[in-house]
C-alpha cells in the first residue's frame, strides 16, 4: 500500500481521505472500536454525548474566499451545506467586574472592547489587523509570547487577560502563555471568524468523513492498535500491529502525538516535551434547554480571578476558571419547546498526576465532588442549572488518556509542535495535535496539509506556475 | 466527445473538485483562477481527475494550456475525441 495512517480522529480521517482522492491506497488504523479520537461521541444510559468543546471554530459562510474552512472543504470535496452548520447565538468572556460578548460578526467584539474598556478600541483594532496579516511560516520562529503580543497593543491588563483566556482554553499545550502563532491562529478562529456546530453534533461531521473515506477506497480498520512503528536505518518501513501482523508502507502518518509516536518508534523524548494540560469535563443533561434557564451563551469563558492560572493544577482540579458550553445556544431558539432537554458542559483544568494517584473507590467519589466544585464555580457567572439535572457524565484526565492514547491526558498534546510534520525519521509524518494546527478545523487542515506536502506535492511544482 | 462535451466534462470535473462553486456561468476565455477560488493543489486535483476518468496524462509542461476553459477544450479535444462523457460529479 502507499500509506498507513495511525488514528481515525479528525486529522487521520482527513489525511486518509485526501490521499485516497488522489488515487493512493491507504490503510487507516484506529485502536478503538469507534472513530473520532479527541472529538468523539458515545452513548450512556440511552443518551448521546459528544466529547470535546463541541463547537467548530473558523466559521465562514459558504463561498468565503481564502478562508481555512473554504479551503478545507475544497480539499476534501465536501459541500458546505453537508456539514449542516448552525451558527452560535453569541459567546462571552466573564471576569470579575467585566463581561465581553462576541459572536460571528467581528465588529461586535470590537464594540464590546471599547464599551467595557474605553480607549482600548484602537489598540484592539490594531491587534486584529496584526492577526489578519499573520502568516504561518515554517522557516522562522513565531513571536514567543502571546502575552507580549497583547501587551504591545493593549495597555489594560484585565482586557489582555480576558482576550487570552479563551485562546489558552481552546488550544494551548503550554502553561500560562502560548506562542504568537498559536495565538494568531486561535484569535482568528474564535474572534474574527467564529463558532458553529454541526446540527446533530460532532457525529454529523465524523460520520460524513467516515462515509467519504470508505467511498474513496480507504481500508479503515477499527479495534486495531499499533504496537510498533518499524524503522530501519532512519527510514520508516511500516507498522507492527498489536496482533503481531506487519503492514509495510513507505510513508506513515501518525496522529498519536509527538511523544507517543516516537515511543512507538522506539525512541524517547525529553520530559519537557510532555504535555501537561488536561481537563475535567462534566456534561449536564438538563430538564429544559439552557436558554430557558437564562443561560444564553454558546460558550462562556470565565474566571473568578483577575489573573487566572492556566496550568496543570496542584489539586485534582482548578475550578476558578473554565469554559461552559451549550449545544442549545446554536441556531434558532424555539420558545415554548419547554419539554426539550438541555445540555450544559463545564470544563476546568485538571491534574493528570493527581487523578492517577487515586484508588478506584476514591476516584469515583472524587469525580462527583470535582464536578460539583466546577458547577459551583460556574453558577457564580450564570444561572443555577443544578436543580434541573436529569443526568450527568464526568470525565477526567485518566478517561482522556484511556480513550485517546494521549500520554498524561494531554488534550492539546506536547508544547513542542512540528509544523512541517517531520519527526526526524524519514517517511514518518506527524499530523493532528502535535503537528500544530488546532481545534476541529485545525486538525482536519493538518491532515490535508501534511498529505499534500509529503505525498502529493512532488507532482505540484508545474501546477503552481501554470495557475499563478 | 464533441468540443461542447469536452467543455461539459471539464466543468463537471471543476464542480467535483470545487463543490461549492457555481460553474454554469464560467467565461470561457477568462482565466479560471480569476473566476473561481482555485489554488495549485486544486489544479492538480483537476489534472488527476482527467487521468482517472479519461486516462488523459497531462505532462507538467502542458499545464499552462489549461488556464482557461477554452484553453482546456483546445488542448483536450484531440485527446478525447474517441472517449465518451462521464459525469464525475454524479459518480
Amino acid at each position: 500500500m502507499d500509506a498507513i495512517v495511525i488514528g481515525a480522529g479528525m486529522s487521520g480521517l482527513a489525511a486518509a481521505l485526501r490521499l485516497a482522492l488522489h488515487g493512493k491506497s491507504v490503510t487507516l488504523l484506529e485502536r478503538h472500536s469507534l472513530w473520532g479520537g479527541l472529538n468523539s461521541f458515545y452513548t450512556l444510559r440511552g443518551r448521546a454525548y459528544d466529547v470535546g468543546l463541541h463547537a467548530l471554530t473558523n466559521y465562514v459562510r459558504p463561498g468565503t474566499r481564502g478562508a481555512p474552512l473554504t479551503r478545507l472543504l475544497r480539499a476534501l470535496r465536501i459541500r458546505h451545506e453537508e456539514l449542516c452548520l448552525v451558527e452560535q447565538n453569541g459567546s462571552e468572556i466573564v471576569f470579575p467586574g467585566a463581561r465581553l460578548a462576541f459572536d460571528n460578526a467581528p465588529a461586535r467584539l470590537a464594540a464590546e472592547v471599547e464599551r467595557a474598556f474605553p480607549g482600548q478600541g484602537e489598540g484592539f483594532a490594531r491587534l486584529s489587523e496584526w492577526v489578519r496579516a499573520f502568516e504561518v511560516r515554517e522557516d522562522r520562529e513565531p513571536p514567543p509570547s502571546a502575552r507580549a503580543v497583547l501587551a504591545e497593543h493593549l495597555s489594560e491588563p484585565l482586557l489582555r487577560e480576558m482576550l487570552l483566556l479563551p485562546v489558552l482554553f481552546y488550544g494551548s499545550a503550554r502553561e500560562h502563555d502560548t506562542d504568537g502563532q498559536t495565538f494568531a491562529i486561535l484569535f482568528r478562529a474564535l474572534y474574527l471568524e467564529g463558532l458553529a456546530r454541526p446540527d446533530g453534533g460532532i457525529r454529523t461531521l465524523l460520520n460524513l468523513l467516515v462515509k467519504r473515506v470508505k467511498q474513496a477506497g480507504v481500508e479503515l480498520r477499527l479495534s486495531t492498535g499499533v504496537r510498533r512503528i518499524l524503522v530501519e536505518r532512519g527510514r520508516v518501513q511500516g507498522v507492527e500491529l498489536d496482533s503481531g501482523e506487519v503492514l509495510s508502507a513507505s510513508i506513515v502518518f501518525s496522529s498519536a502525538g509527538w511523544v507517543e509516536t516516537l515511543r512507538l518508534a522506539g525512541q524517547s523524548v525529553p520530559r519537557a516535551d510532555h504535555g501537561r494540560i488536561s481537563f475535567l469535563e462534566s456534561i449536564w443533561v438538563l430538564d429544559r434547554p439552557a436558554h430557558a434557564l437564562g443561560h444564553r451563551a454558546a460558550t462562556t469563558f470565565f474566571s473568578l480571578d483577575e489573573r487566572p492560572a492556566y496550568r496543570s493544577p496542584r489539586e485534582l482540579v482548578d475550578p476558578r476558571s473554565g469554559v461552559l458550553s451549550s449545544a442549545d445556544n446554536f441556531g434558532p431558539v424555539h420558545v415554548g419547546r419547554a419539554e426539550a432537554r438541555g445540555e450544559l458542559r463545564v470544563s476546568v483544568l485538571a491534574s493528570h498526576g493527581a487523578w492517577c494517584a487515586l484508588s478506584a473507590d476514591d476516584y469515583a467519589v472524587a469525580k462527583e465532588r470535582a464536578a460539583d466544585a466546577a458547577a459551583a464555580a460556574a453558577v457564580a457567572v450564570t444561572a443555577d442549572f443544578r436543580p434541573h439535572r436529569v443526568d450527568r457524565d464526568v470525565f477526567t484526565p485518566s478517561t482522556i488518556e484511556r480513550f485517546t492514547g494521549h500520554a498524561g491526558g494531554a488534550v492539546y498534546g506536547s508544547p513542542r509542535k512540528h509544523l512541517d510534520g517531520t519527526s526526524g525519521i524519514d517517511g514518518l509524518v506527524l499530523i493532528g495535535t502535535d503537528q500544530g494546527y488546532l481545534g476541529v478545523i485545525g486538525a482536519l487542515v493538518s491532515g490535508v496539509t501534511m498529505a499534500n506536502r509529503h505525498v502529493l506535492a512532488s507532482e505540484r511544482s508545474g501546477a503552481a506556475e501554470a495557475f499563478a | 466527445m464533441t468540443e461542447e462535451e469536452v467543455a461539459l466534462a471539464v466543468k463537471d470535473i471543476i464542480q467535483t473538485v470545487a463543490p461549492d462553486e457555481d460553474v454554469s456561468g464560467l467565461d470561457p476565455d477568462v482565466r479560471l483562477r480569476e473566476q473561481i477560488d482555485l489554488d495549485s493543489m486544486d489544479f492538480l486535483d483537476i489534472v488527476m481527475e482527467l487521468r482517472k476518468l479519461y486516462g488523459v496524462q497531462v505532462p507538467e509542461e502542458d499545464y499552462k494550456e489549461l488556464a482557461t476553459l477554452d484553453g482546456c477544450v483546445r488542448y483536450l479535444h484531440p485527446k478525447l475525441t474517441s472517449k465518451s462523457l462521464h459525469c464525475a460529479a454524479n459518480a
